[in-house]
């Protein structure tokens, strides 16, 4: 009982926030608002027994991924009237979609045949189960491919991402360490030869 | 106790917002790469859920890959929205028209 009134607690503040994403006229806010969508999501996937992968979404995606979001909000010097035009036309639009969708979908979560309101909820797993530990071995054995490949494709991501926002300035005084390796002691030091000269004070005498 | 319809009914209603939002925020990119990830997140409860509810722990590794995913993508579209700004000083989807024909 008192699990399900914490789901139907996250579940509102869930909603809400995900209706605060959307209209909020500044983009800031938006963001802001998603990371409170994400901090409740974490808070239901605890409450499914999904303890590892909340953890990640509150650190790659609050931690990692909006902070992101925020930067480039923020970086990036947007004119808030100009992005909200026409906002109630194509909010009607937007309702009677979203409406038509959800409609589609309560269908199929409800249809006796499906039998998904038959699925009895499962034993909470007793107190020494570590959902990271079975994670990890599923993760390391049947999927260990896959695994590995997720990691190219991060480095992909991170690669492509330098690239595009790489850029180069002209007349920028930066170090070539291509030359300063190749540097020889002759181009740095010159000897020179020259005659040896008396000074004006040991001539007087 | 918590049930797959009431979990399942709770992540058709995050899609559904996202996609109102995919709607009424369509001038704003930034804000559109928000309302995929809203999207994302729906789907993740949909997969988290037939994990929990099927004790099968697969649904969990897919959610693994579809963060890892999510995380590359959102990394990758942001520095093309850096480098469009940086371009064009605007992202507003209607300026930006250079390949219409």
């Amino acid at each position: 009982m008192f699990v399900e009134m914490l789901f139907w607690f996250f579940s509102a503040v869930l909603v809400i926030s995900g209706l605060g994403v959307i209209v909020a006229r500044n983009p800031v806010h938006s963001a802001l608002w998603l990371v409170f969508a994400f901090f409740n999501s974490a808070c239901i996937w605890l409450l499914l027994e999904a303890e590892f992968l909340a953890i990640v979404l509150v650190l790659v995606y609050v931690g990692a991924v909006m902070v992101l979001f925020l930067f480039v909000v923020m970086m990036l010097d947007i004119k808030i009237e100009l992005a909200r035009g026409q906002f109630v036309r194509y909010a009607l639009v937007g309702a009677l979609v979203a409406g038509v969708m959800l409609g589609e979908i309560y269908m199929v979560v409800k249809v006796k045949a499906l039998g998904l309101a038959t699925f009895a909820t499962p034993v909470a797993h007793p107190a020494g189960y570590s959902n990271t530990q079975e994670l990890a071995k599923v993760l390391y054995t049947d999927y260990a491919y896959p695994f590995e490949l997720a990691a190219v494709i991060l480095l992909v991501a991170i690669v492509a991402a330098i690239v595009l926002t790489l850029r180069h300035r002209v007349g920028l005084k930066v170090q070539d360490v291509r030359k300063q390796v190749a540097v020889k002691a002759a181009d740095r030091l010159v000897m020179v030869k020259m005659a040896p000269t008396a000074s004006d004070a040991e001539k007087t005498p | 106790m918590i049930t797959l319809p009431m979990v399942l009914t709770l992540s058709g209603i995050l899609f559904a917002i996202a996609i109102a939002g995919i709607f009424v925020n369509r001038k704003n990119v930034i804000l559109l790469l928000m309302c995929v990830e809203l999207m994302l997140l729906a789907v993740n409860f949909n997969f988290i859920a037939f994990s929990r509810f099927l004790g099968d722990l697969a649904g969990q590794v897919f959610v693994f890959f579809i963060l890892t995913v999510a995380a590359a993508e959102s990394a990758i579209g942001l520095a093309i929205l850096v480098v469009l700004f940086r371009e064009r000083r605007t992202i507003h989807v209607e300026e930006l028209d250079t390949m219409k024909g």
